[in-house]
């Protein structure tokens, strides 16, 4: 990074992360993550875990990198041609990054959540079904009606459309849409489930549906969600990273990060004097 | 003045009210008396469209009205044979008028017509007189209205917008009329077609043979014309499917290389070069297929101990095929380039292999395009007419197999319609009768594309 943007007010970014960067039982960890679009550079030496059935969430400024390096977390950014990582990410002490890895069944491992909700233009039953279907999880269409319903009812939209399963899914409304996108996910049993700015275009009761069910996922599965929104971060998340030009500032349980924080730019930041 | 000068006045005209308009409008702004409603230059156009709008339209319909109004007149100087005979006497005796009218003559011209003549000479000298006055008379005061009208609450700003909507709806109508225009001409001529050959017998007859017209009537037997449109569908039919058969899968899995595993650079230099194909003229793909394809076609077969005409639809087809490759693979690469990213996201996300991503995503989310973008190419291949002349041959063969010579609807029309024609022949009608088919089945193809992609979209909306 340039020298002078790394600074705000007068205060600069840490070289090393503050906080816990470690957890005792982690479903992911990276270590030294470097991300260059280009010749920019996106991420800057980054390490991280990802405890077991936690919810982390990402904070910080626009363009802080945190999108980015949780893309990083199943290869999205393999999509992107001019995009580089290094380091290393590992899952269940296997390296994400290693050429030996298939980058399909990784992907089906940790699944993902847009910010937008990005239903396919197919019935709502075939959405669900379309995971299953391409990694042949069910034997039979019994199976499979039963993987639809249950995860339906995980995302707790099974009441709302078990009448219209046949009716496309882009039909639905937009808190409808996200949920939905999250009952496909979890149809292919992942471990983790990334989640990018998940309500940011849904109104305020969607918002509060989402996060119930985030809540109650946290149980099955490692959730990593990156958000705008502070109060979100702190009602659903164990822990949280704040990240800022590329770096990883702090990192912590989520009550001491907004109770007690450690660096000058996560004050700032949580208090609202920018961001 | 000549109608082009007096065009040319009117508008200068019409450039001065907008001056005019502009300047008054300015005037109203800076004396401060209140708020101008619109900006001056639409006070402007307001009074130059006043001046100029009504005034082109009393040219054109003296334009077009005069000659109609003159050949009323002129039937007064026409003998009582002439007008008691049908519209061809009529048209000769017009034609006679009007030869006088340009000076041109042949031979003793008839009294009546040398008058008729001088007549309509006069007519034509009065009418530029008229025309003149009254058109620079429109102008002048239709301008003046509109200028008039101009104040500080005048509204010019929505009516140019009105009058530009106007515009837009009358350049549409255009196009709209012009294609009426060429479908009532066909019909008209088929129609006389239909007088002296039964309907069924066009559309349901197996044989087709408008050589023998000519022989038939000048009595010297050897054989009786037929006109059987039967044949020529089918060969259009046969050498289309050929075509479609080599141009939907190239054209469509070379749309998937490049909108979803192209490199950015290799995209670059593919697509342009695609499309040269579509650039090619027809002519070229025409002798590339009777020198080349044909033989080749031809050679193969019969090294194994097929019989092959040495110009066979399946030649003609295959180049067509080549020929339509770039309006499938062009269009389609657009259409699969506008699914959203989203969707692929979504299915990569999803642990999708690529081919998953496109088969089960992106291809179900374009396919109201794809199926429009084949509609074209099947549009693009039935009319095509070059190829078929060159390389499928002229022999109006009733023939499903791909290796027979056959013929098709527009390259009949063709062979019909070069060299000497004379009018009132079953032979040159039935080219019209072949035209207004083609542009039946064209129209319903359309009409079929359209309901699919209209089906497919209520489903993906």
């Amino acid at each position: 990074m340039v020298q002078n943007t790394n600074q705000v007010e007068g205060r600069a970014v840490p070289e090393k992360t503050l906080g816990e960067i470690q957890v005792d039982n982690p479903r992911m960890s990276a270590r030294n993550v470097n991300v260059f679009y280009g010749e920019k550079q996106a991420i800057d030496n980054i390490s991280l875990d990802i405890g077991m059935s936690q919810v982390i969430s990402f904070i910080g400024p626009s363009g802080c990198g945190k999108s980015t390096f949780l893309r990083c977390l199943n290869r999205m950014n393999d999509t992107i041609d001019i995009c580089k990582v290094d380091g290393e990410i590992k899952i269940d002490h296997q390296n994400i990054y290693d050429p030996a890895i298939d980058v399909v069944s990784l992907r089906a491992r940790v699944g993902m959540v847009f910010q937008k909700p990005n239903p396919f233009p197919k019935s709502i039953f075939d959405n669900i079904a379309y995971g299953p279907r391409i990694h042949g999880l069910a034997a039979s269409k019994v199976e499979l009606d039963q993987i639809v319903e249950s995860s339906l009812q995980r995302a707790g939209l099974w009441e709302e459309v078990k009448d219209r399963l046949d009716q496309p899914g882009t039909g639905l409304s937009g808190g409808q849409q996200q949920r939905l996108c999250i009952a496909r996910a979890i149809a292919v049993s992942p471990e983790v489930i990334l989640m990018d700015e998940p309500c940011s275009a849904l109104d305020p009761i969607a918002t509060a549906k989402v996060e119930e069910l985030i809540h109650e996922l946290r149980e099955q599965y490692t959730i990593v969600i990156v958000t705008h929104s502070m109060q979100q971060a702190a009602r659903i998340s164990d822990r949280t990273a704040y990240f800022h030009l590329g770096k990883l500032v702090e990192v912590g349980d989520t009550k001491q990060v907004f109770t007690n924080p450690r660096h000058e730019l996560t004050q700032d930041y949580i208090t609202g004097r920018f961001g | 003045m000549s109608f082009t000068n007096l065009m040319l006045t009117v508008l200068v005209i019409s450039a001065l009210y907008f001056i005019a308009g502009q300047r008054v409008a300015r005037a109203l702004r800076s004396n401060n008396a209140g708020k101008l409603h619109s900006l001056p230059h639409y006070h402007g156009v307001w009074a130059a469209v006043t001046s100029a709008l009504p005034a082109l339209f009393v040219l054109l319909t003296i334009l077009i009205g005069k000659d109609l109004l003159f050949q009323f007149w002129a039937r007064d100087y026409f003998p009582e044979d002439v007008m008691n005979g049908d519209t061809v006497d009529r048209a000769i005796a017009l034609a006679k008028v009007s030869n006088v009218i340009n000076g041109i003559s042949f031979g003793e011209v008839e009294p009546w017509v040398q008058a008729a003549g001088d007549a309509w000479i006069r007519w034509d000298a009065n009418a530029i007189v008229v025309a003149n006055s009254l058109v620079l008379a429109v102008s002048l005061v239709g301008g003046l209205l509109g200028y008039r009208r101009i104040n500080l609450a005048f509204r010019s700003r929505n009516y140019v917008e009105r009058i530009l909507t106007w515009m837009l709806i009358g350049s549409s109508l255009v196009a709209i009329l012009t294609t009426i225009g060429i479908v009532l001409s066909v019909l008209f001529e088929s129609i006389r077609f239909f007088k002296l050959i039964p309907p069924q017998d066009f559309l349901f007859g197996l044989e087709w043979n408008p050589q023998f017209e000519g022989a038939e009537r000048a009595g010297s037997g050897g054989g009786t014309a037929t006109y059987g449109m039967v044949p020529m569908f089918v060969g259009t039919f046969l050498i289309s499917a050929i075509a479609l058969t080599v141009a939907i899968p190239i054209g469509l899995f070379s749309a998937i290389y490049l909108a979803e595993y192209a490199t950015p650079r290799i995209r670059g230099i593919v697509k342009p070069l695609l499309e040269i194909l579509a650039g090619v003229p027809t002519v070229v793909y025409g002798f590339f297929a009777a020198l080349t394809v044909a033989p080749f076609v031809k050679s193969v077969g019969e090294s194994m101990g097929l019989e092959v005409a040495s110009e066979s639809a399946l030649a003609a087809g295959l180049v067509m095929g080549v020929m339509i490759i770039p309006f499938i693979s062009s269009l389609s690469d657009d259409v699969i380039n506008a699914v959203p990213q989203s969707l692929r996201d979504a299915a990569y996300g999803l642990g999708s292999t690529r081919s998953e991503a496109v088969r089960q995503v992106v291809l179900p989310a374009a396919l109201p395009g794809i199926v429009a973008a084949v509609i074209l190419a099947v549009s693009r291949a039935v009319g095509e007419t070059m190829i078929v002349v060159m390389a499928a041959g002229l022999a109006a063969n009733l023939s499903f197999n791909p290796l027979d010579a056959v013929t098709t609807v527009t390259s009949q029309i063709v062979t019909i319609l070069v060299g000497d024609q004379e009018f009132e022949s079953a032979k040159t009608l039935s080219a019209f009768a072949l035209a207004l088919m083609l542009i039946i089945t064209t129209l319903a193809l359309n009409y079929f594309a359209l309901q699919i992609v209209k089906k497919y979209r209520e489903q993906y909306d």
